[in-house]
């Protein structure tokens, strides 16, 4: 079988290929953003960079109702905005198998907080798988969708920095198998939740669960039992720990656990059984743990491990006292300062932030590049929470009349991000009267994430022309005055200062869109003309 | 600890093809027949950041991360990142240094004395001044791979795996000009 090496998000778009996928749906986030990026140079796959992630669940909900075989992907934040869909699409079930793939980012290299997304999967009573590396990304790519199907249910797949963004070798045989075809078929008792439906369906779920749970156990594969020559101890594991255990205790007995939710307590059980002592190996929040206390069995894990970032095979063997604690090196003798990101040199936005100290103004913040205005030489952000809330925190620090003194009141956002959620922020300014100031500042890209198109761009996914969304028609919409309205040029810094000068003497709410096109954005255009005229 | 897997650990600052070069060494390892990992960070760390690179080769690798203070070969394309990194280095170690030097952000004056420093920490330290590395890799484009082929030295895959890795993952047009930059890293002396 030919073999590759391919990160996990390569892994995971290649086994969605094979897997008869015709539909890709997602929003970009760190490190989730390559899933899709290669899925769509699959040919036959429909795929879309949707508004956020909640669109995104939403087309893949109806994507899969319309027989297609969908994959959806978003960062770990994406889901808690996807969340509202997500629940409910359990108990709707599926038609076509849908599959979403969520990425966390324990260590927080490129995220906000921590969260464990395995949370998700119990709460909203949905099977999530974990791979280890990239060629089981490839295979339980394929076995989601089985499941998928097979249970009529969703499938959450939960990834981490280390799996999407590590390389590992997969056995590819380049084959796509396409699912049998079926249309969208009415049926309002399964597809439309009033409550009358939803009771049925909630009972349905649970069943499900518990079918689930027996399945994982028995039949699914997904789970193994490695028994070593020691039995005193045993390791309940899965996710990329699982490699990290191995590095440190080859001959370990382990139980490892590919699908995560529901637990495959049978096996549990019998795993328990065979060991004297238990030790949970897993990042972040004690899911795992948890359950098996439930079961009874008594276990160790957070005790030995951090709650908070990520692991690593050294500091996981001086944990469970499999080596020795290495002895911390002589400090070295120059001192190295730190070397954080920031702002590009040539970033069009910097002076932005630069004539925004300047002011002495409270800046609510947002996601992207641009929330790196907080750290000096700029020191120019207050707030900065999720995506949209740059808007909207500001409509509630201006309620509280918390702002002393003339400080101004600026909110921050940039392109993408308005698109995904500072829309809804506006319509929020404009509907209670609020006099916030809103700075969008237009990058042309989506950036952070590496420069995927997005509503403002004016390009889809796969290149199409398509619309770009009109600020000046989105503020007439709104009721902002035609004065309040400005679409400045981000290089004249002189303009920036002026503008701001003027909008923060008016009243009522204000919209202004600096517009500069992100240099590495520019550069990468100039190489691809380059590259097509040769 | 499992002995047996070499580990090397690429670092440097976003934009100098840090990446680039890690893939080249993976693909080079599979390309001999060995099983290969990597482990690296996209995202915050592109915007001017330290960017590193883990990359791992034995029959059978587990954990695509190396154990802190388990590497073999740190190889360093930014002066004040091989000090950042050396911790990790194990007590065998060798390093590849590049004497480039990158300013961070809001830092006005590069630190004096980390050559000296590494050199007395670590015996096997090559330091490959900014001047002569620039000369010898042919253009500041091929510095990685350049590098790359001075690291390359203790690691025995034959030359066709490496020559297959770099046409195959270099800019369309670069392979020659990068095969030329690698040997001359590697016959480096």
């Amino acid at each position: 079988m030919p073999k590759e090496l391919m990160s996990g998000n390569e892994a995971f778009a290649a086994g969605a290929w094979a897997a008869g996928v015709r539909v890709g749906a997602g929003y970009p986030g760190t490190p989730s953003t390559e899933i899709l990026e290669n899925l769509k140079n699959y040919p036959d796959i429909a795929s879309e960079w949707s508004v956020n992630e909640k669109v995104a669940l939403e087309v893949g909900i109806g994507a899969s109702l319309g027989g297609a075989r969908t994959l959806v992907t978003m960062k770990h934040v994406g889901l808690n905005v996807a969340a509202d869909p997500l629940f409910t699409a359990g108990y709707v079930g599926v038609n076509g198998g849908l599959v979403i793939v969520v990425a966390d980012d324990p260590a927080m290299h490129s995220s906000q907080n921590e969260q464990d997304s395995r949370h998700y999967a119990v709460a909203a009573k949905l099977p999530m798988l974990e791979p280890s590396d990239s060629g089981e990304a490839f295979l339980f790519m394929q076995t989601a969708f089985s499941i998928s199907e097979r249970f009529d249910t969703p499938v959450l797949v939960r990834t981490t920095t280390r799996l999407s963004h590590g390389q590992s070798v997969v056995d590819n045989p380049k084959k796509r198998v396409m699912p049998g075809e079926s249309g969208f078929t009415r049926n309002p008792r399964k597809y439309v939740m009033i409550p009358a439906f939803a009771r049925e369906a909630h009972e349905r779920v649970e069943a499900r669960l518990l079918e689930m749970a027996a399945w994982s156990s028995r039949e699914s594969g997904l789970n193994r039992i490695e028994m070593g020559s020691d039995t005193s101890v045993g390791y309940i594991t899965s996710g990329v720990a699982y490699t990290y255990l191995r590095e440190v205790a080859p001959q370990a007995s382990v139980l490892k656990l590919g699908m995560v939710n529901p637990l495959p307590l049978d096996l549990i059980r019998e795993f328990a059984g065979k060991v004297d002592r238990l030790v949970i190996v897993e990042e972040l929040d004690p899911v795992i743990e948890q359950a098996v206390r439930g079961l009874g069995i008594p276990c160790e894990g957070k005790s030995l491990f951090p709650l908070t970032g990520e692991f690593e095979p050294g500091m996981l063997g001086v944990a469970l006292g499999l080596a020795p604690k290495p002895q911390k090196p002589a400090s070295f003798p120059v001192a190295i300062p730190p070397r954080p990101p920031a702002l590009c040199p040539g970033c069009p936005h910097r002076d932005v932030f630069n004539t925004l100290r300047d002011m002495g103004a409270v800046v609510t913040g947002d996601i992207g590049c641009y929330t790196l205005g907080v750290l000096p030489p700029y020191s120019a952000m207050d707030t900065c929470i999720d995506m949209g809330a740059s808007l909207t925190v500001a409509q509630g620090l201006e309620v509280s009349g918390g702002v002393k003194g003339n400080a101004p009141l600026v909110a921050v956002i940039g392109d993408s991000t308005f698109a995904h959620s500072g829309i809804t922020g506006l319509v929020n300014a404009a509907y209670n009267g609020r006099n916030s100031m809103i700075l969008v500042l237009d990058n042309g890209t989506t950036a952070m994430t590496g420069m995927q198109p997005n509503p403002t761009t004016g390009v889809t996914i796969d290149g199409r022309e398509t619309f770009s969304l009109r600020y000046d028609l989105l503020a007439q919409a709104v009721g902002i005055k035609p004065e309040n309205f400005r679409e400045i040029n981000a290089y004249k810094p002189g303009e920036i200062r002026s503008t701001l000068v003027d909008m923060l003497g008016r009243d009522g709410l204000s919209l202004v869109v600096v517009r500069g096109t992100c240099v590495i954005f520019k550069r990468k255009q100039a190489k691809q003309q380059k590259g097509s005229a040769s | 600890m499992n002995t047996t897997t070499a580990n090397i650990l690429i670092v440097g600052v976003g934009g100098q093809g840090t990446i680039l070069a890690s893939d080249i060494l993976c693909a080079a390892a599979m390309e001999a027949g060995l099983d290969a990992k990597k482990s690296e960070i996209h995202g915050m760390s592109q915007r001017g950041g330290s960017v590193f690179s883990h990359v791992r080769f034995a029959p059978k690798v587990h954990s695509p991360v190396i154990p802190m203070g388990n590497v073999d070969v740190l190889v360093a394309l930014e002066e004040m990142e091989a000090a950042r990194w050396v911790d990790w280095l194990a007590p065998t170690g060798r390093m590849v240094v590049s004497g480039t030097r990158i300013l961070p952000a809001n830092v006005t004056a590069y630190p004096e004395g980390i050559v000296d420093a590494l050199k007395q920490r670590v015996s096997a330290c090559l330091h490959i001044p900014a001047d002569r590395l620039l000369e010898a890799a042919g253009s500041e484009k091929y510095v990685n791979v350049f590098l790359l082929g001075a690291a390359s030295k203790g690691i025995d895959f034959p030359e066709s795996a490496w020559y297959a890795a770099i046409e195959r993952l270099v800019p369309p047009g670069t392979a020659d000009a990068n095969k030329a930059a690698f040997i001359a890293g590697r016959n480096l002396s």
